[in-house]
């Protein structure tokens, strides 16, 4: 009798939400491969959305995934950015192996600073994250002979990658390895959130109250997520001096962390895709805004962000679902 | 070596405030326990220093002969404590499977399995099945938690905290916030509980704890003031006095 109770259905539902999430990959990716053709003299700014979505891709681990508030996450992207840049400039300028400095750069910062940062939460945490990233920029701006100081640092001369495609002037070889390095970094994001320890972060964002209850050691859980999400803003960051061949100071600032979590909060938080139509939506109307009024463009984004937050708190990402029930609700 | 939890001479304060004083307690293999006394007695800082939430200032928690005293909380549950909460405490955004999940995973050392979907483990799987069915909640296994009524999320609460097989299981007023009409759902999950499993409940609802309970503790200002069987405590015209009052007639 119990074995007729006791079965496992949600095979089918699990089936319908794989093949659309496919589909939706399919889509974006399609989607990246026409803009390269349609938009070839904006290489250089659709380059950036794709490292900027690495970033809020690691923040949305944070974030969205083990509930962790911070405001310092340019540290982490900043750190790849000068290794992987330092890198290319004294050792090698493979850029593969550059990627490789840059994660470790960003994971090496994430864990010294999670051992504090994870012991406190709310505001306080956030201005601790805000203060690791202060460090950081004061450190960098003040070693000027390695990192070039205000000026950033220069004499970046990348090789080509795998030996094959150089980094060109248009931005075209940038442009590719930009999306690769993104989809490669959005696949390992995917299977991480869906594994055992996905469902972790999850619980810790849901009640960390409840996962010390079942034993985690939640501490040392978020130090290893915070961990990751470094490597992976390190990622973003080796990405972005690699393909501009320039670090700057902005790289560690608190304005690049402080877009980071609007992005994703416009996207919507702890869906991954949230990352993606986020950092799209806010550079894409950053960019035009900022070409029509170069003061006030700030203006613009606030509109968006306050209809966002007060029409759909989930991210632009809600938008569907919330559509659907007004919809079902007017029928 | 002695089965089951041994606490000795078991003292706690806030500053000046008493809240554990000289507390002495056994909880063998398969007994149940009840801890009853009045409002800020100390019953649920007790209930915590048992866990590891709160460290003892002085006095020791053995487990099965071992001192766990410095045992961080989830060590403790790792070594067989487990606990619910006053305020029922889930993971309230998941579904009811996924909340079973999360303690097995633990539970069996694959939550940091970084690579391979969270539910591929079939025994896993099979064993949450189980537990649900047990519950009556199979029917509610893809339902966010959050959906559900009170007395449902108390029962997840404890099919969750028994998916970590424990050996002592702390229950923190089970029945609080159930509308009476299911109580009988929180009493009868409790009556089917494992018989070598240690309980040590806490609760306000004598007709629970009398149902439940062979043994009943008192605490008072932080201090056992006695500890008897159902039939001894109802008779004792102190407990009367200070807790029972009117609650129970016997």
């Amino acid at each position: 009798m119990e074995a007729d109770i006791i079965r496992h259905k949600p095979a089918k539902r699990l089936g319908g939400i794989f093949s659309r999430r496919i589909l939706l990959d399919i889509c974006l990716i399609s989607a990246a491969i026409a803009f390269f053709f349609i938009f070839p003299n904006n290489l250089g700014f659709m380059t950036r959305v794709l490292v900027m979505i690495i970033m809020v891709l690691s923040l949305d681990l944070v974030l969205g995934y083990a509930g962790v508030a911070t405001l310092g996450h340019a540290a982490l992207f900043g750190s790849g950015a000068y290794a992987a840049g330092i890198f290319a400039v004294y050792i090698s300028a493979n850029p593969l192996l550059g990627l490789v400095v840059g994660a470790l750069a960003g994971a090496i910062i994430a864990f010294f600073s999670g051992l504090i940062l994870m012991r406190a939460t709310g505001l306080t945490l956030l201005m601790l994250s805000i203060a690791v990233a202060q460090v950081l920029f004061e450190l960098v701006n003040s070693e000027r002979d390695l990192t070039g100081g205000s000026d950033g640092l220069l004499g970046i001369d990348m090789d080509p990658v795998l030996g094959l495609y150089a980094f060109d002037f248009y931005g075209k070889t940038g442009y590719w390895y930009a999306l690769a390095v993104l989809v490669v970094v959005f696949i390992l994001l995917r299977v991480f959130v869906a594994s055992p320890f996905g469902l972790v972060a999850r619980g810790i964002h849901a009640s960390p109250e409840r996962m010390r209850a079942i034993g985690t050691p939640v501490y040392w859980r978020l130090i290893t997520i915070y961990t990751l999400a470094g490597g992976i803003a390190g990622i973003g960051g080796a990405v972005s001096a690699q393909v501009t061949e320039l670090v700057s100071l902005e790289s560690l600032g608190f304005n690049l962390s402080a877009e980071a979590m609007i992005m994703l909060i416009l996207g919507g938080i702890g869906r991954l895709y949230g990352a993606i139509f986020g950092t799209v939506i806010f550079m894409t109307v950053h960019h035009f805004a900022a070409s029509v009024d170069p003061f006030n463009w700030l203006f613009v984004i606030g509109i968006l962000v306050l209809l966002v937050v007060y029409v759909v708190p989930e991210g632009v990402l809600g938008l569907p679902e919330k559509l659907r029930k007004h919809l079902g609700m007017a029928k | 070596m002695t089965a089951g939890l041994e606490i000795r001479n078991l003292y706690k304060s806030f500053g000046g405030l008493k809240v554990a004083q000289d507390i002495n307690l056994d909880l063998k293999s398969g007994d149940r326990k009840a801890l009853i006394g009045p409002n800020g007695a100390g019953k649920t800082t007790f209930a915590n220093l048992i866990t590891g939430i709160l460290h003892p200032d002085s006095g020791s928690v053995r487990l099965n002969g071992v001192d766990i005293s410095g045992f961080k909380e989830s060590k403790r549950v790792k070594a067989g404590v487990a606990k619910t909460f006053q305020i029922t405490t889930l993971f309230k955004s998941m579904t009811v499977r996924e909340n079973i999940r999360l303690p097995i995973l633990e539970r069996e050392g694959k939550s940091q399995h970084w690579f391979g979907r969270a539910e591929r483990f079939s025994a896993i799987e099979a064993e949450i099945s189980k537990i649900l069915a047990q519950f009556n909640l199979l029917k509610f296994e893809e339902t966010p938690v959050r959906d559900l009524a009170y007395g449902q999320q108390r029962l997840v609460e404890l099919a969750l905290t028994l998916a970590l097989k424990p050996r002592i299981l702390i229950l923190d007023e089970p029945a609080a916030g159930v509308p009476s009409a299911d109580s009988h759902m929180i009493t009868d999950a409790l009556e089917r509980l494992p018989d070598d499993l240690s309980v040590l409940i806490i609760e306000h609802d004598m007709k629970l704890v009398f149902k439940v309970a062979s043994k009943i503790v008192v605490l008072v200002n932080g201090a056992i003031l006695t500890e008897g069987t159902p039939e001894d405590i109802s008779q004792n015209q102190q407990v009367r006095d200070l807790y029972l009052g009117a609650q129970h007639e016997h």
